[in-house]
């Protein structure tokens, strides 16, 4: 393996991991409600956004890091129940464009109270690149690839082991029969916003060290995150992890050896070629229609 | 049938009337510039909507469309020094011709997987656009010269004005024809429109088809009007932008496509006295609007009005 | 001569044969009747038929010409159609619309006289209002005519759906449940309908459950198990057929 090949794969992967959880926060708000969350990418740049403002009023970082999480969370609760939960029955483009509208107000809101400005939040644990046969890979890389797993592990864990996981579970196989059988549908709805939220500003904060953020940071990490959630199969959170380390890879490499100018395309030619050939995705369920 | 056929044409004589009188009660030039700025987006809605509001299906990609009109002319006669009407024309053909090739493998999709696909189509265009500067000139965009025929704005208002009012009567002549009832078909369900014998495929392709002409069209006209266009005309939130409007107006109503056109058009100009907090309104009414009358402004009005009738 | 021949076919879902080398033929002018437990594949046999679904192997022939794999619009071409079991109207449109569509095959589809609102588009139309009038006065729905569909009653839209098969001018109909969730009386509608469908010369295909029925208008009917021939024949054949009794009862 070339140094050269290595280098982009590093790259690659902590993209990837990125899109991942951006990914999987699609999943799970699509698995709970069938609707796809356009302010995805906003949960995202309130991360990192929250971290450089509570940073700045002097906290120390795992508290900022937190409280920046906590604050993002309160939002995706907030967009549940005075967005999504008063619409219940609408039709899934108008569930699509409340989330636009989200999206929107969220920009807007953190225009207004931190500003346009680009802001750079101190690395972990420092910025020394780390050699591995003959590329370098930057701490924060490896952070970033860290606690993806980590965080995967925990989802894995909550799903499939825990009361509420599994309700999420049940609800989006069934709603009506997990209503019947006395699962909370609508606090599963509420938590599993907050949850994405949750997720959605994790990696926010980990990647806004090595990317820079602002009020806009969002929008394209948002749209690659749906990318990794779609070509994982939507509503499949393993397929979405998938989804995500194959985009981030492929656009790493495309902008390697092919033209950098078209970094941000790759992701999208890859989706259409895809559902082209699998119209629902690498690991969606192809279903019969029943008639 | 004959209460609807006059609601048709009494919605037609309105919106005649108004582009009529409206001039009266404009007295500067920018707001000229935002009323024909509504017929065009009202132009490119219309026949979104068809795809989207009649036909049941999604574009997250439309504003691709309008761009490759807009592009397609500014190139063709700007480089090539082609007349600006064939330059339009074959703007049109191509964006027709491109929609017609990925209109089938794209159209299999459904729901959120069409949506995704949209998007990404719209995305590489756009991305296409601000990178093949030499062509297109890039991000800073590029000038290009009018129709010599169209020496004020005035003009422009009547020209724009009078296609808008063709579009809306060719779009409801569409839909109260058999393909029109076709396209309701499939998006009320597609199994059972097969089995009395509508290829469903070769409708979503035709829809798809035209509106994206209608989108070219109004791409050309719209950059001979303003001599000069931004890929940001390509771009997502355009694409955004152009659904926003058809859901916002009402999905399946022509006229809520003119409506939804109008009222976005105009919002944003009205805001900026907010300054900082334009944005974050904006979002805030569009969210308020959307949860309080999921249906668009023109379907809830009407079925307010049905229910006074029983 | 058969109107429609059935040959060897078969389908797998998941490994799982939900028609299972299935041969019958149908004769034209007939109400040919398809019964069976629930889950014996009669839906499915349906969808076959009607080009919803792709056969894993076997033949359809309709007549005289090899059918499978083709699109069900290919096949209301050459005047077939049917209803379904779960409802599948087209909700965003009126009665009259509904059946309207039902026409469509018929009428003058150029884009461009469309587009423009020709004259012979209206007029097309206008004719094809008063066929369709015709066909919603058939089924006993003419006052629904200008009725939104989701505002209509479970019965009507039963109803609706066989008008708007009849406006494609069918040979062969199939109709899957048509009584299904109806009462008795409304059944007795739907019964009356199906013989007059009949009387118009129209094949007539039936899956339905309620015996009665059945066995009352079936010119000849098939039973089905588990995707397999269990038998067939005429009612009186298939009433005293102990393997039939035994399906039904469990036994």
């Amino acid at each position: 393996m070339s140094a050269e090949f290595l280098q982009f794969l590093f790259s690659g992967v902590t993209l990837g991991a990125t899109y991942a959880l951006v990914g999987l926060g699609f999943s799970i708000i699509y698995n709970a409600s069938h609707v796809i969350n356009f302010a995805q990418g906003e949960f995202v740049m309130m991360g990192g956004m929250g971290t450089v403002f509570f940073l700045g009023l002097g906290l120390p970082m795992p508290v900022a890091i937190l409280a920046a999480i906590a604050l993002t969370t309160l939002f995706g609760f907030g967009l549940e129940r005075f967005a999504i939960a008063p619409a219940r029955g609408a039709s899934v483009v108008t569930l699509i464009i409340i989330t636009i509208g989200a999206s929107i107000v969220m920009r807007g809101l953190v225009q207004v109270v931190w500003g346009k400005e680009f802001h750079a939040i101190p690395s972990f644990s420092g910025d020394e690149p780390i050699m591995i046969g003959g590329a370098t890979i930057l701490p924060q890389s490896l952070w970033v690839l860290g606690v993806t797993v980590l965080l995967v592990l925990a989802l894995r864990y909550f799903f499939e082991k825990t009361i509420m996981g599994k309700a999420i579970i049940a609800t989006s196989l069934n709603r009506d029969a997990a209503l019947l059988m006395g699962i909370n549908v609508r606090l599963v709805l509420f938590i599993s916003f907050g949850l994405s939220a949750a997720l959605g500003a994790a990696a926010g904060i980990l990647v806004a060290p090595i990317t820079l953020t602002n009020f806009e940071a969002g929008i394209m990490l948002g749209l690659k995150g749906f990318c990794a959630a779609i070509l994982g199969g939507l509503g499949n959170g393993m397929g979405a992890v998938a989804g995500g380390m194959i985009v981030g890879i492929a656009e790493a490499m495309g902008a390697g050896y092919w033209i950098s100018e078209y970094k941000d395309a790759v992701a999208f030619i890859l989706i259409l070629l895809v559902l082209f050939f699998k119209p629902s995705g690498l690991f969606g369920k192809t279903g019969t229609e029943r008639v | 049938m004959n209460k609807l056929k006059s609601a048709r044409t009494g919605g037609i004589l309105v919106l005649m009337a108004i582009i009529a009188v409206l001039p009266l009660f404009l007295d500067n030039a920018f707001q000229f510039e935002i009323a024909i700025l509504i017929f065009f987006n009202a132009i490119v809605c219309i026949g979104l909507n068809l795809l989207v509001g009649y036909g049941g299906q999604i574009s997250l990609g439309h504003g691709a469309f309008v761009g490759l009109g807009a592009y397609g002319s500014a190139i063709l006669t700007m480089q090539q020094e082609w007349d600006p009407l064939l330059s339009m024309v074959v703007a049109a053909a191509f964006t027709g011709g491109l929609c017609f090739i990925i209109a089938r493998p794209i159209l299999k999709l459904k729901g959120h997987y069409l949506a995704m696909a949209t998007l990404g189509m719209g995305i590489i265009i756009s991305i296409v656009i601000n990178t093949e500067d030499q062509l297109t000139g890039g991000p800073d965009g590029m000038y290009v010269d009018g129709l010599s025929f169209m020496t004020d704005q005035i003009q422009w208002y009547w020209l724009i004005g009078g296609l808008l009012v063709f579009s809306v009567w060719a779009s409801l002549n569409l839909i109260h024809s058999p393909i029109g009832r076709a396209l309701r078909a499939v998006h009320g369900s597609e199994v059972a429109a097969e089995v009395v014998g509508v290829d469903t495929t070769q409708y979503k392709v035709l829809i798809f088809v035209v509106s994206g002409v209608f989108a070219s069209v109004v791409g050309s006209l719209g950059v001979y009007y303003s001599n000069f266009v931004t890929p940001d005309i390509a771009g997502f939130f355009h694409s955004i932008e152009l659904v926003v409007m058809v859901v916002f107006g009402g999905m399946a109503s022509t006229f809520g496509a003119v409506i939804g056109a109008a009222i976005l058009t105009i919002l944003p100009q009205v805001l900026t006295f907010l300054h900082d907090f334009e944005h974050l309104v904006f979002g805030l009414i569009l969210m308020l609007t959307m949860i309080f009358l999921p249906k668009g402004l023109v379907p809830t009005i009407a079925d307010f009005f049905k229910k006074g009738d029983k | 001569m058969s109107l429609l021949k059935v040959e060897n076919l078969s389908i797998e879902f998941g490994g799982v044969k939900a028609i299972d080398d299935l041969t019958f033929t149908i004769e034209p002018g007939t109400i040919h009747s398809i019964i069976g437990p629930n889950g014996a594949g009669k839906t499915t046999l349906f969808n076959l038929i009607t080009g919803v679904y792709t056969p894993t192997s076997g033949t359809v022939l309709y007549d005289d010409e090899g059918v499978t794999g083709f699109k069900p619009f290919e096949l209301a071409a050459r005047g077939m159609s049917r209803t379904f079991q779960n409802l599948q109207i087209f909700f965003n449109m009126t009665a009259i619309e509904n059946v309207m569509v039902g026409a469509h095959l018929h009428l003058n589809r150029g884009f461009f006289s469309s587009f423009f609102g020709l004259p012979t588009i209206k007029e097309g139309d206008r004719h094809c209002r008063e066929t369709c009038l015709e066909l919603l006065d058939f089924v006993g729905l003419r006052d629904y005519a200008d009725t939104d569909t989701d505002s209509m009653p479970y019965g009507a839209l039963k109803r609706l759906e066989i008008a708007r098969a009849l406006a494609s001018k069918p040979k062969i109909l199939l109709l899957d449940e048509p009584a299904a969730g109806l009462n008795p009386a409304e059944s007795r509608e739907i019964d009356e309908v199906i013989k007059k469908v009949a009387e118009r010369g129209i094949t007539v295909v039936l899956v339905e459950h309620d015996m009665k029925m059945v066995m009352e208008i079936s010119d000849h009917i098939l039973v089905l198990d588990y995707g397999r021939k269990l038998t067939e024949g005429t009612a009186q054949e298939v009433r005293n057929n102990p393997d039939v009794i035994a399906a039904y009862l469990g036994g």
